[in-house]
């Protein structure tokens, strides 16, 4: 338990410093580090495949893609121009909300289930069963979203 | 293990700051940055109410639905950051409130 408090204030400490700071780079290695906090939690909630899948696509794809824009954006440093308070207002009453629904919903009785670990060749199995056309759709829609990111990044010819 | 709320308050938390940097920040990555959190928070209320449903193996639909999730969030950042590249190398910048042409 008080390990799992520490990774949760890690977790959203980091990411309110990703979200806050000023320097990109700074941000985008605080955001890997909130990523890797919620991956610690998908291990605790013995979902262990999309912890590793978790650290595998953020830590490792999305950092580096989020990082190599950094570096190719670099000289557009944002303009400080006052904070706009109409949007941190908003996030603070979507998340008074959401508070006021999680306390006040009954879950808390919920018993935990004893669980086994889930085997990688049963999520396997029922990707390739059940799951079948989900799976097939995903990946028509990375193959087409990665060949409309390179269209777009491509050079034009003058 | 902690009870379901103590889940569910960190990813609402977690919310809460990737909506909050999607709507202050000017700089377009650090939109995708807030996007990504928002994303994260909502694939981790996924998986608790996965993990404290009664039969969990039987049928795992939160485990599949947070790998989609995170495919079609891994697509939707590739597309993101090569749109603010294109973008960047157009009008030299990538402050969002800039780009207004498209303003009548």
């Amino acid at each position: 338990m008080t390990l799992l408090v520490i990774i949760a204030i890690v977790t959203l400490a980091s990411a309110l410093a990703a979200a806050t700071l000023g320097n990109l780079m700074h941000a985008a290695l605080n955001l890997v580090l909130s990523f890797l906090g919620v991956a610690a939690f998908y291990f605790f909630l013995d979902a262990e495949f999309v912890g590793l899948v978790q650290v595998l696509i953020y830590v490792g794809a999305v950092a580096v893609l989020i990082v190599f824009t950094i570096l190719l954006t670099r000289r557009d440093e944002e303009k400080k121009n006052g904070l706009p308070w109409g949007g941190v207002l908003v996030a603070f009453v979507v998340f008074g909300g959401l508070i006021w629904a999680i306390v006040k919903t009954p879950i808390n009785s919920i018993p935990t289930p004893h669980l086994a670990t889930l085997p990688v060749h049963r999520i396997g199995q029922i990707l390739m069963t059940d799951y079948v056309w989900p799976l097939q759709a995903v990946g028509v829609l990375l193959t087409a979203a990665l060949v409309g990111a390179l269209i777009l990044v491509m050079e034009e010819k003058p | 293990m902690p009870v379901v709320s103590f889940f569910l308050i960190i990813s609402a938390t977690l919310f809460c700051i990737g909506l909050m940097a999607t709507l202050t920040r000017r700089h377009a990555i650090f939109i995708l940055i807030g996007i990504e959190l928002m994303l994260a928070a909502a694939n981790l209320n996924f998986i608790v109410f996965w993990r404290y449903d009664s039969q969990p193996h039987d049928h795992p639909a939160g485990i599949l639905i947070t790998l989609f999730a995170i495919a079609i969030a891994a697509a939707e950042t590739a597309v993101g950051l090569a749109l603010v590249i294109a973008v960047y190398r157009h009008y030299r910048t990538t402050q969002v409130n800039s780009l207004d042409q498209l303003k009548g």
